[in-house]
This record gives structure tokens, sequence and C-alpha cells, in this order.
């Protein structure tokens, strides 16, 4: 078909009450990054060509040791290209806890904060995944089963009951209303 | 209209459901190809995409001169983790409770 247009791109857009700051703390400093989705303290260098680490939780380390993968103390990184806080960040992004994953190199993240109405805010997050098969399956939630954790939509979804309920649903511990 | 009910609302329609299962199988396509998929006329198409993103299930990205429809299933996430969740972990531990009934709660 001659209209086909390839693309290895994923989009993923929530809406959050909250603030477009408490949205970018929520994804940048890492007191935040513990407390939903994959729950890695994340670590940035927040200007152009400034470093990104995300580490290993100490469940995540359990669970790698428990299956005999071992996992390493960086599990994703990347360089920060654009930052414009409290609305946009661009990095580079790697995959290093899955070795399948890892050697597919760096793809590109969009993380986009906008401000509508009633105090709610729309975050879109874009990966561009050119070249990585593999890791789109992963952050696509293709892989849910296997123990990997459910992607984008799963970090999102807990990111958004986190702000607006103040806990998260996937923690063990955490509370269901 | 609250999000889930646009999300529900959305999905009760075999139609909008038959263009979310194609840009699950294929992400970022064109209106001209997703209406190569329907029997149906453009205008029709459009207005179920229209639906689609207003429920947050479709999101339009512009690559070049092309504005490519991709599939967002964070609103389904949600849902499953408001609702499917919920009630699938109850039957689960009603059935716990069940068998340790039966077996005379002896454990």
């Amino acid at each position: 078909m001659s209209t086909d247009t390839m693309t290895a791109t994923q989009v993923y857009r929530v809406y959050i009450k909250a603030t477009p700051q408490a949205i970018w703390d929520a994804i940048t400093k890492p007191e935040w990054t513990e407390r939903y989705g994959y729950t890695n303290r994340a670590d940035f260098d927040l200007r152009p060509g400034g470093a990104y680490k995300a580490y290993a939780s100490d469940a995540m380390k359990r669970g790698g040791e428990a299956n005999g993968i071992p996992v390493p103390d960086v599990v994703v990184d990347g360089e920060v290209q654009e930052v414009d806080p409290p609305h946009k960040l661009v990095t580079t992004w790697r995959m290093l806890m899955d070795p399948e994953s890892a050697p597919e190199g760096f793809t590109r993240l969009t993380y986009e904060i906008a401000e509508t109405n009633g105090g709610v805010c729309r975050l879109t997050v874009t990966h561009e995944l050119e070249n990585a098969p593999r890791l789109a399956l992963v952050v696509g939630g293709g892989l849910e089963d296997t123990g990997a954790g459910g992607g984008w939509a799963w970090v999102l979804s807990d990111l958004k009951s986190l702000l607006e309920n103040g806990a998260p649903m996937n923690m063990e511990d955490g509370f269901k209303e | 209209m609250n999000d889930d009910d646009r999300v529900f609302k959305a999905l009760a329609d075999p139609t909008r459901r038959f263009l979310l299962d194609r840009l699950f199988q294929r992400d970022g396509r064109t209106l001209t190809e997703l209406e190569s998929d329907l029997e149906m006329t453009r205008f029709g198409v459009m207005k179920h995409l229209k639906i689609l993103e207003e429920a947050g299930l479709v999101v339009t990205r512009k690559e070049g001169r092309e504005k490519l429809h991709f599939l967002n299933p964070v609103p389904i996430r949600l849902v499953h983790d408001r609702w499917i969740d919920k009630y699938t972990e109850r039957q689960v531990s009603a059935l716990a409770d069940l068998k340790h009934e039966l077996e005379g709660g002896s454990a």
C-alpha cells in the first residue's frame, strides 16, 4: 500500500489533576520516581548534554536474583537533550535492565506537560523506538505476563493515581480504593 | 460526562473498536489508511476518530505533512486498574475463602 507510513513511535497521554510543577517533579526527582511504576530512583542532570540514570530498586534486584538474572545498578541511561521546566523534557533512553534490549542502543523519549482547564494537566509521553523492536515490546507492556511490568501505560496510570490520590496502585503495600 | 464515561462510550461501538484494533496492529496511521479499511465515508471515519480522540484513546501527531493517529492505551489501563483489577481480585479472594471454608478451616 503506497500510503503506508511505518512508524516505530509510541505515544501515551494521560490527564492528571495536578500542577505542571508537581508532574515535572514526579518525573525528575528521585524521591518521587521511587514511589510509582518501576520505582527506580532517577538521577537527572537537567541541562542539555547532562546525564540521566535510573537505578535498580531493591525489589528489582531481589526479583532478578530469585530468577537468576543479574540486575545492573543502572537500569536505564541516557542524555538530556532539551529541558524546559515544567513543560518539556527530551532525553535519549537506553534500557540496560533487559539483556535483549540493551544492545538496541539509544531511543528518544519526550515528556510534554500542558495545562488544560480546571487544574488538569495533559502529560504526553512520546517514545521514538526506531530499530528497537525488543524495547518497543517491553515499554508497550507486551511482556507484562512475564513479570516485566506493564510499560508506559502502567507507569502513567500509576503516576496519575499517586498524584491524585496520594498513593500508587501497583505498590506491594499500596492500598486500593 | 466524565473520563470513564467517554472511554466506555467510545468502546461501545464496533467500528471504533475495529479502528483501535487496526492501530494496535500497526500504530501511527493516516486517515487515508484507516479509511481504506472501512466501508464508510471519509466523514464517517473522521467522526469515529473524533470520539476516540475525545476519549483519549487516540492521539494524533504531525509528522511532516501528515497527521498520524496513535493508539493511546492509558485510558484502558486506567479502566483496568480502577475496575477490572478490583473485581477479579475479589473473585480470587472469595474462592480462596471458599476453599478455606470447605477444607474445614483447619489450616
